[in-house]
């Protein structure tokens, strides 16, 4: 009974929903007086910040099947009329025919920019800004309740070789540039809103053609330092149940323990795989926004997100709308990344003891290794035996 | 240290010549600025 009840309701809601009749009918702007154009409600509301369902304008493009021929009083040029053409240019639904050659000539209005550009000076800023600034004091305060972290009984003096001359470079390469992008990315992001007001436009405007050189181009830096450091840490970054293990106690970080772990630990395997993934997927969108015309990939995606997924997002899109993506796409990413690395370089500098040394000069104390890399430093110690010291 | 200072130094080469190697194959996005050559009125 139960289930013919529903059912019944959803017939009704279906229908409802499906009938054009009945939609007309909700509660709508009525424009019969200026013929179907915008009327002084739409202005007053735009004025006023409100949202306008533009619909009326959109949709409204003319149609030649309906259109009064030519010859008659108020006949239209080939079945729409000059409105009907300058509204489908508005809304980008005007197939362009131009002789002007090169990308994007035949996109005569780009609606989307204004709400990139919200977005952008938006909710990217606020968040992303707040997500690190946030972060940021937490690990404050965690440095504050959970002190250093102490290797327990002080160093051996006693040292072994933790990263070698070249994983070091690849790091480091990686690191600096990312931290190069990273600086020049915020500045490139907010300095239209936190710099400009402090410094000026024309010191600005230095300060941002610098950012966009560097940023533009120590990125092949930090693709080249991500090729490295992948092909030479991923066999020690493949999960295993010790990882488990390893998470299951916090990693000793709340408990003062020190849980098993192999050359990489759990933590460290997923600052690895944060990177690497997020790293490539920067990377692509960052080439999308270098290359926009040889390498767009919004669509592409979209097109197969939409067949995995059954969604209907835009596979069609001008390149000014692949770079409003990737741009965006670029950013968020970008945050995310930040708030990983941040936590990454905390713990390998103030926020605990003897860890900088593995990527500064690659020798670890002994006592070191042993209280958070014991079966590394085991496997190191078996072929040292064997005469392999590498 | 060395290698860290030698990284980074390595990351500013890089950068430097990118542009430069980029537009030896006419990929020129990475170029700072404009030139006659990259703007094109026919």
């Amino acid at each position: 009974m139960n289930k013919k009840l529903l059912g019944a309701a959803f017939l009704v809601l279906v229908t409802l929903s499906l009938n054009h009749a009945w939609a007309q009918e909700s509660p709508g702007v009525d424009r019969s007086a200026t013929g179907g154009a915008q009327t002084l409600e739409d202005i007053m509301a735009r004025q006023q910040k409100l949202k306008v369902d533009d619909a009326f304008r959109s949709e409204n493009l003319g149609d030649p099947a309906n259109a009064a021929p030519i010859t008659d009083h108020l006949g239209t040029r080939g079945g729409v009329s000059l409105s009907d053409t300058y509204r489908s240019i508005r809304y980008n639904e005007f197939d362009a025919n131009t002789q002007a050659r090169g990308p994007a000539a035949d996109v005569l209005i780009q609606d989307g920019g204004m709400s990139w550009y919200k977005l952008r000076e938006g909710p990217i800023i606020t968040y992303g800004g707040g997500a690190l600034l946030g972060f940021i004091a937490l690990l404050v305060v965690f440095y504050l309740i959970r002190g250093k972290i102490m290797i327990d009984g002080g160093p051996s003096g006693t040292t072994i070789q933790r990263f070698k001359a070249i994983e070091r470079f690849g790091h480091w390469l990686l690191a600096g540039s990312f931290i190069a992008l990273g600086i020049t990315g915020l500045i490139t992001l907010m300095g239209r809103s936190f710099l400009i007001p402090v410094m000026g436009p024309d010191a600005f405007a230095t300060l941002a053609a610098g950012s966009k050189w560097v940023h533009n181009n120590i990125s092949w830096s930090f693709m080249l330092g991500l090729v490295m450091t992948f092909f030479m840490w991923v066999a020690h970054n493949i999960p295993d149940k010790l990882d488990w293990q390893w998470l299951k106690a916090g990693g000793g970080i709340f408990t003062n323990s020190h849980p098993s772990a192999k050359k990489f630990n759990a933590g460290q395997k997923i600052v690895f795989w944060t990177v690497m993934v997020l790293g490539f997927s920067v990377s692509l969108s960052g080439l999308s926004l270098l290359f926009p015309f040889q390498m767009p990939m919004f669509a592409e995606t979209f097109s197969v997100i939409n067949s995995v997924f059954g969604t209907e997002l835009a596979t069609a899109l001008t390149p000014h709308e692949e770079m409003q993506y990737a741009n965006i796409w670029h950013s968020i990413v970008a945050f995310v990344m930040m708030l990983a690395i941040i936590a990454h370089i905390y713990i390998g500098t103030v926020g605990m003891e003897g860890a900088f040394d593995a990527m500064g000069s690659g020798q670890v104390d002994v006592e070191w290794a042993r209280q958070h890399h014991d079966l590394w430093v085991a496997e190191v110690e078996a072929r040292q035996g064997k005469g392999d010291v590498s | 240290m060395k290698v860290m200072i030698s990284a980074f130094v390595a990351a500013l080469l890089i950068a430097t010549a990118a542009p430069v190697i980029l537009g030896q194959f006419g990929w020129s996005s990475a170029e700072q600025g404009s030139s006659a050559t990259s703007v094109r009125l026919d």
